[in-house]
């Protein structure tokens, strides 16, 4: 299997810069942040409830997500997809293998972080607005581990 | 108002509106979804070291971002107080197998045994709060995603690498929730 990582590339920075007036984007955030909390994907019982496969609703709702996401890029396909990831454009491309280790190994520990605080980065963040501020020390421990990442890069598997 | 307002938002109302979110950062500004670059951008910001993966220009690239998820942290205010129950329904079964882990409030967005500032202390809730909460700032760099940016935007692209990712967020998510949790509900 051969997996491409145009990510780690030189990628230019995502093309179009519209300069929209910053307010859209704290409006859709806030959007973003209420579905979030009404839908309890920020609560750690539901996390847990679909680690323990106890209920539907968190399926439901990353997989309807993904299905709305991919038929609205379908239809918008004359427009160029971004090609980056998560990752705005990087500055050291380390060797590639060609086999995503990546992906599956960051991707394992990252999951184990999900599980344990019940909150991905975005819940983080809801969390602390809707009165759980111990998670100011999740998000402080979470920049620690990106900046541990940043650290460790190169000497890391790609 | 229709009736989900007050209640917890079902899964086929919940997900559509992320899902949209897609196109709607698409058209608007040309931006992908994808909370977990703040973290790289928050480090950028405010985290000494002259470290390649943080020697970028934030404020170009991520200042949008960085405002998104400050409404994502207000969404989370006034969600909250929106008007409705907010007694999390979580399945018998759940309660059960987290009954046996010594968590009996199920009150609230997260259990007061393990996580709170009082709690910090204690081996389960440190483990919990910042051993977690490293492990999701490392594995989404080391991924290069999140849930929003490698789940949703990922394979709604049919991205490879995203699919791998999210196998690896179950992986670890699986491991962790029958092999760690309760190893730490043994301890003080």
């Amino acid at each position: 299997m051969n997996v491409n990582t145009p990510e780690l590339e030189d990628v230019a920075p995502v093309t179009g810069e519209k300069g929209r007036p910053v307010w859209i984007w704290f409006l859709l955030g806030i959007l973003f942040g209420i579905t979030l909390t009404e839908a309890e994907v920020i609560s750690w019982f539901r996390i847990q409830e679909m680690f323990r496969f106890q209920a539907f609703h968190m399926y439901g709702i990353i997989g309807s997500a993904i299905a709305v996401a991919a038929a609205s890029n379908l239809l918008l396909k004359r427009r160029k997809m971004p090609t980056q990831l998560c990752e705005e454009p990087a500055a050291i491309a380390p060797p590639k293998t060609g086999w995503g280790r990546r992906y599956w190994i960051g991707g394992t520990i990252f999951g184990i972080g999900w599980a344990l605080t019940g909150a991905c980065p975005g819940p983080l963040f809801a969390l602390i607005g809707g009165g759980v501020t111990v998670m100011l020390v999740a998000v402080a421990a979470a920049l620690a581990g990106t900046w541990t990442y940043g650290y460790l890069r190169t000497r890391l598997p790609h | 108002m229709p009736e989900f307002v007050s209640h917890t938002w079902p899964w086929y109302v919940a997900g559509p509106i992320i899902g949209l979110f897609v196109p709607l950062l698409r058209l608007i500004g040309d931006k992908r979804l994808g909370i977990s670059g703040n973290l790289r951008h928050l480090c950028a910001a405010i985290l000494p070291g002259r470290i390649g993966l943080f020697q970028y220009d934030w404020k170009k690239s991520g200042s949008w971002n960085l405002v998104f998820l400050l409404g994502v942290t207000a969404g989370g205010f006034i969600g909250v107080r929106l008007p409705g129950t907010h007694d999390i329904a979580i399945s018998p079964e759940t309660k059960t197998a987290l009954a046996a882990l010594g968590i009996h409030d199920f009150s609230g967005l997260v259990p007061q045994e393990w996580i709170g500032w009082h709690a910090l202390l204690t081996v389960k809730g440190f483990v919990s709060i910042v051993i977690g909460g490293f492990l999701v700032g490392f594995g989404t760099a080391y991924a290069g995603g999140c849930t929003s940016g490698h789940a949703i935007s990922g394979l709604s692209e049919f991205q490879w690498p995203s699919l791998l990712a999210v196998i690896g967020f179950f992986a670890g998510g699986l491991l962790a929730t029958w092999l760690l949790l309760p190893l730490l509900a043994g301890s003080l």
